[in-house]
């Protein structure tokens, strides 16, 4: 892996998404208005925006990040230009890392304004710090972002790739705790919400409205972090020079 | 289908044989289903023309693939410039251009070749040289998805160029130009050549075969032929490439 290989690659995804403006305010705003009409539907009922508006803050840029990278290295898989970076001496890291970081600064972008937006526009009451919420939504995008990546390996087609999407989020959305807290779930639904990534997020999310302490956040934020770095380690391991 | 069997019609290579570009020893590639090559064996000699010739689905794009690295080989050996096909010694020496134009539509021609030239280590005088040699000077801000055919498939030729590889693999570079733009490559693979890059050009049109120096004709990944288009003719007693063809398969058939 080298720095400047990285660094073209990340430079050169940033100028596609750049030049694809629909793109680019689709990711940018979509979660803000899809923010605003669930704080609109509950304006009666403050409560159920305050309990779950912080949740699907998380959500977006999960879904979308999962969406957005899956369809374009699918894509790069399929046209050719994999292929011919493989003949050059790109590294798999520089390739997957590439990406990792332009899709990264984009989610980051993305959160800034989506949680602005929930906060100072919709009025999320946050009992912690209102920057815990960003961080918490960019380390949940960059697991969409890497989950994206792994998966592109598993699809033929862009249309295989974008059914990837429920498969992967509503499980995580029905036992993450999103609808109801975890514990309240039977036992079993309960253990098996332990090992899915999203469910430490909601926790990380809930914890910095709620005001928890910063090692309860960090640790469940931490286990959102591994799930994304191991995704990216596997999908560079499927990247492969040689192919059928 | 043993190629071997073929030999006969085989002219002595050139004297740079010794020392070639590629050399494929037993060669077993599947794909999918398909047996593309069973036993595959040949020699491209180093700094000149070599035409890959055969109908659509006889393995050109295949042979090409594992010349370059990038395909995945049942059994027997490629080595490339003296070295396994694939190894990392090779990728600052090899420029690869695939049947598809392999460069990103939705950048400009200037963006796809900054990007393939900051992976390559390549200064920007080196794109500005290679925009020149396939006449896209008027195009570079242009986005890839709005240029034509042609066009498309020269930025993808620019990239391979990009670094004054010793070795050029271009999957079918002609197909669907017209014939000025024909012409105007070919002289520029001839300069290319002249100044001592090796090139490999595959093409299923048998006319471009006289253009090169050497030719290897696929047929069913099978080598029906490894020749001159000089000697193809003669050893056929033809009168133009297509009808050669027709005839080794015809002799072959029999
Ligand atoms: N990805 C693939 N999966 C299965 N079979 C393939 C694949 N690619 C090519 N083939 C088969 O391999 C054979 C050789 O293909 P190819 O090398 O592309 O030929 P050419 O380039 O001469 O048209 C053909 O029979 C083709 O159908
Ligand atoms: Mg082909």
């Amino acid at each position: 892996m080298t720095y400047h290989r990285t660094f073209a690659t990340t430079t050169r995804v940033l100028r596609q998404l750049i030049r694809d403006h629909r793109s680019l305010v689709l990711l940018l705003v979509m979660p803000s208005a899809l923010v605003g009409l669930f704080a609109w539907i509950f304006s009666d009922q403050k409560m159920v925006f305050q309990s779950f508006g912080a949740p699907i803050l998380v959500l977006f840029p999960f879904i979308l990040m999962f969406v957005v990278t899956s369809v374009t290295t699918l894509r790069e898989r399929r046209t050719g230009t994999l292929e011919r970076l493989m003949t050059t001496p790109l590294g798999k890291g520089d390739f997957i890392g590439g990406y990792a970081i332009a899709f990264g600064l984009i989610a980051s972008l993305q959160a800034i304004i989506t949680v602005a937006f929930a906060v100072w526009v919709c009025g999320l009451d946050v009992a912690g710090p209102v920057w815990g919420l960003g961080i918490v939504a960019i380390g949940n995008a960059l697991l969409g972002t890497s989950l994206g990546l792994l998966a592109s390996a598993f699809a033929h087609t862009e249309f295989q790739a974008v059914q990837f999407m429920p498969m992967i989020s509503f499980p995580q959305v029905l036992l993450g705790g999103f609808l109801m807290p975890r514990e309240k779930m039977p036992d079993t639904l309960h253990t098996i919400s332990n090992w899915l990534p999203l469910s430490y997020a909601v926790d990380a999310i809930n914890g910095v409205t709620r005001g928890e302490s910063w090692t309860y956040i960090a640790g469940k934020l931490g286990i959102v972090l591994g799930f994304a770095l191991v995704a990216i380690v596997l999908a560079s391991l499927t990247l492969k020079r040689q192919t059928n | 289908m043993n190629p071997r069997k073929n030999s006969e019609y085989m002219s002595p290579l050139p004297p740079t044989q010794n020392n070639p570009a590629v050399l494929i020893d037993s060669l077993r590639v599947n794909r999918g289903a398909t047996k593309v090559f069973t036993d595959l064996n040949l020699v491209i000699p180093r700094g000149n023309i070599t035409g890959v010739l055969g109908p659509s689905g006889s393995g050109k794009t295949t042979l090409l693939r594992a010349i370059v690295g990038v395909q995945r080989i049942q059994g027997g050996t490629v080595s490339v410039l003296g070295q396994p096909a694939g190894n990392a010694a090779l990728r600052h020496r090899i420029g690869y251009a695939t049947q598809e134009a392999s460069v990103y539509p939705d950048l400009t021609v200037i963006q796809n070749l900054h990007y393939f030239a900051h992976i390559l280590n390549v200064s920007r005088t080196d794109v500005d040289r290679v925009i020149e040699a396939v006449d896209l000077q008027g195009q570079i801000h242009q986005g890839v998805s709005s240029l034509s055919g042609g066009q498309r498939s020269r930025v993808s030729l620019a990239v391979a160029m990009l670094g004054n590889p010793d070795l050029l693999v271009l999957d079918e570079p002609t197909v669907g130009l017209d014939p000025v733009l024909r012409a105007d490559l070919w002289n520029l693979f001839r300069e290319l050549a002249s100044n001592g890059t090796t090139l490999i050009i595959s093409s299923h049109v048998m006319d471009e075969a006289m253009r090169c120096d050497h030719l290897l004709l696929l047929r069913n990944g099978c080598l029906v032929a490894q020749t001159t288009p000089a000697g193809l003719l003669t050893e056929t007693e033809q009168d133009n490439p297509e009808d050669a063809f027709l005839a080794l398969i015809r002799r072959e058939e029999r």
